[in-house]
C-alpha cells in the first residue's frame, strides 16, 4: 500500500444546524439524526493534528458555523497554528461587534452566499428572508478589510441572472466570485426536476462569466463551476477520494467529502477515538476508493483516470446504487442514459414557479 | 507594465507561510495556494509595500549573482506582473 497523500485543506463542519432552508443543501438529508456535536477541546485537536498532517488551509463551515459560540476560539488556534483560515457563512445570525472579533483574531477570509441576484428570488431559495442582511454582513467584510468572497449557487432558477449576480458581486466589491453549479446530490437531489437547467442556460451563463472573467482580471476572480450533467468527463471531485480534502462532520467522522458518509457499506472512524492521522492513514472507508486499485471498466483503464479519479463516488452511488461504478457523469460510462434521461427532461424556467422540498429537519419521505 | 517605483504588497487576501514538510514557503489565498520557488518567495517576501520594484529587482540581482542581471530584472518584473493578474498582489497606483 502506497503511504497516503498529503492533505492540504480542512473542512470543519462545526454544525449542521442553519437558519436557512437552502432547496440545494449539500447537508446530508437526515443531518438532524448527527447531533453529538464534537465539543471545542476536540476540534482544537483535530485543527493541530490537521496541521501536523500538512494541512495549510482550513474552511470553518457547516450548516452555519456562527452557531457555534466557540468559534472565535477555533479561529484564534487555526491562526496560531498559522492555517490560512475561511469562514464560509450564510452571514446569519452575525452582528458587527462579532466580525470586528473575528477580524482582531485573525480570521482571513470570509465567504458568504448571496442565492440571486434578487432580493424575492434570493429568498424563495433560502426559505426565508434574508437577502438584505446578507448584503449588509458583505459590506461589514470590506469596510473592516476583509478579503470577501462571494458564492452563489446556479440553477435553473437564477441561471439567466449570471450577469446581475456578477454586477452585484461587483457592486459589493468582492474580492471572488464562485458562480456554482448545483450539483445534484443531497437536498439537491431532490430537487433535481425543479433546479435541473438546459444546456442553452448553461452555455449562455459560461460565456457571461467568461467574458466577467476577463474583464474582471485582477480585481475579481471569478469562478465559474458547470454542473456535472452538461460535461463529457466529470470534474475531479474533492481532487481525488482522500486525496487534498480532510472533511470532519460536526459529530466527529473523519470523512473524504461532504455526503461520503450517505453511502452505505462505508465505515469512517470518529475523531473522537482516534487521531486525525490514523483516521487519514488507515479509516476503511478512506482506503474504500483511494487511488486506483478499486477502479473498474472504463476507468481502468483509461488515461484520464488521474485526472478526474473516476468521478464523484456519491453521485455514482445515488444515480446507480453502486459507489464503485464509474460516475454516470462520464460519457464512457454504461450509465450515462441516467443523465440524459435527466437532461432531456430539463426545460426553461416555467411561468409560475414550481414548488420545492426545503431542507428542514423532518426529512421528506423518499420520492 | 508595473512602474519602476511602484511599490507592491500582498493582496488583502494572499498570506505568505512556511511550508515544514517541503522547507520552502507557500502563498495562500482562498481555497487555493501555491508552492513557490525559492526565487519566487524570496520575491514576494519583498513585496510589502514598502520597497519599490526597483529596489526588489536590485535586491533579486544581489542574492542571484549568477543568473545575468538583465535576465533577473527581465524574470521579477514578469513574475510580479503575473501575480498582479492573478489578483495577488497589490500595486498602489
Amino acid at each position: 500500500m502506497s503511504p497516503a497523500p498529503r492533505p492540504y485543506t480542512l473542512v470543519a463542519e462545526l454544525t449542521y444546524a442553519c437558519p436557512l432552508h437552502c432547496v440545494y443543501c449539500s447537508n446530508p438529508i437526515d443531518f438532524a439524526r448527527h447531533r453529538d456535536l464534537l465539543d471545542t477541546a476536540t476540534w482544537r485537536r483535530v485543527l493541530r493534528q490537521a496541521e501536523r498532517l500538512g494541512v495549510v488551509q482550513v474552511n470553518f463551515t457547516g450548516g452555519e458555523p456562527l452557531l457555534r459560540p466557540d468559534l472565535e476560539a477555533l479561529v484564534e488556534e487555526a491562526r496560531a497554528l498559522d492555517l490560512y483560515t475561511n469562514l464560509i457563512t450564510s452571514g446569519l445570525p452575525l452582528e458587527r461587534a462579532r466580525l470586528e472579533r473575528l477580524r482582531r483574531l485573525g480570521l482571513d477570509n470570509v465567504q458568504v452566499s448571496i442565492q440571486d441576484a434578487r432580493p424575492a428570488e434570493s429568498d424563495r431559495i433560502a426559505g426565508r428572508e434574508a437577502f438584505q442582511r446578507k448584503l449588509e454582513v458583505a459590506r461589514w467584510v470590506k469596510e473592516l478589510g476583509f478579503p470577501l468572497t462571494v458564492n452563489t449557487v446556479l440553477h435553473r432558477e437564477n441561471l439567466d441572472r449570471t450577469g446581475e449576480v456578477i454586477a452585484l458581486a461587483e457592486e459589493l466589491r468582492a474580492d471572488r466570485l464562485e458562480l456554482a453549479n448545483t450539483q445534484y446530490l443531497g437536498w439537491a437531489f431532490l430537487n433535481r426536476q425543479a433546479l435541473l437547467p438546459t444546456r442553452e442556460q448553461i452555455e449562455r451563463a459560461r460565456s457571461v462569466a467568461a467574458a466577467a472573467r476577463k474583464r474582471l482580471e485582477g480585481r475579481m476572480e471569478v469562478v465559474f463551476v458547470v454542473p456535472d450533467y452538461y460535461v463529457e468527463f466529470p470534474p475531479a471531485c474533492m481532487d481525488g477520494w482522500g486525496r487534498r480534502f480532510l472533511v470532519v462532520s460536526p459529530d466527529g467522522l473523519l470523512l473524504p467529502c461532504l455526503l461520503a458518509h450517505t453511502v452505505p457499506g462505508l465505515s469512517f472512524g470518529n475523531v473522537r477515538e482516534q487521531s486525525v492521522e490514523e483516521l487519514w492513514t488507515s479509516s476503511p472507508g478512506l482506503l474504500a476508493f483511494r487511488g486506483e486499485d478499486w477502479m473498474p471498466e472504463p476507468c481502468r483503464g483509461c488515461t484520464r483516470r488521474s485526472i478526474d479519479f473516476g468521478g464523484c463516488r456519491c453521485q455514482a452511488f445515488h444515480l446507480t446504487g453502486n459507489a464503485a461504478a464509474t460516475d454516470p457523469a462520464c460519457s464512457l460510462s454504461p450509465d450515462r442514459a441516467l443523465i440524459e434521461v435527466a437532461r432531456a427532461e430539463a426545460v426553461p424556467p416555467p411561468g409560475r414557479l414550481v414548488e420545492f422540498r426545503y431542507r428542514s429537519a423532518r426529512p421528506p419521505a423518499a420520492g | 507594465m508595473i512602474p519602476a517605483a511602484a511599490r507592491p504588497s500582498l493582496a488583502a487576501k494572499a498570506r505568505l507561510r512556511f511550508d515544514r514538510a517541503s522547507g520552502g514557503y507557500m502563498l495562500l489565498y482562498p481555497e487555493r495556494g501555491l508552492a513557490l520557488n525559492p526565487t519566487a518567495a524570496s520575491i514576494l517576501r519583498l513585496c510589502n509595500g514598502e520597497l519599490t520594484v526597483e529596489a526588489i529587482v536590485e535586491r533579486l540581482q544581489g542574492e542571484y549573482s549568477e543568473r545575468p542581471a538583465p535576465e533577473m530584472r527581465q524574470d521579477v518584473l514578469e513574475f510580479l506582473e503575473e501575480m498582479v493578474r492573478r489578483g495577488l498582489l497589490q500595486v498602489p497606483a
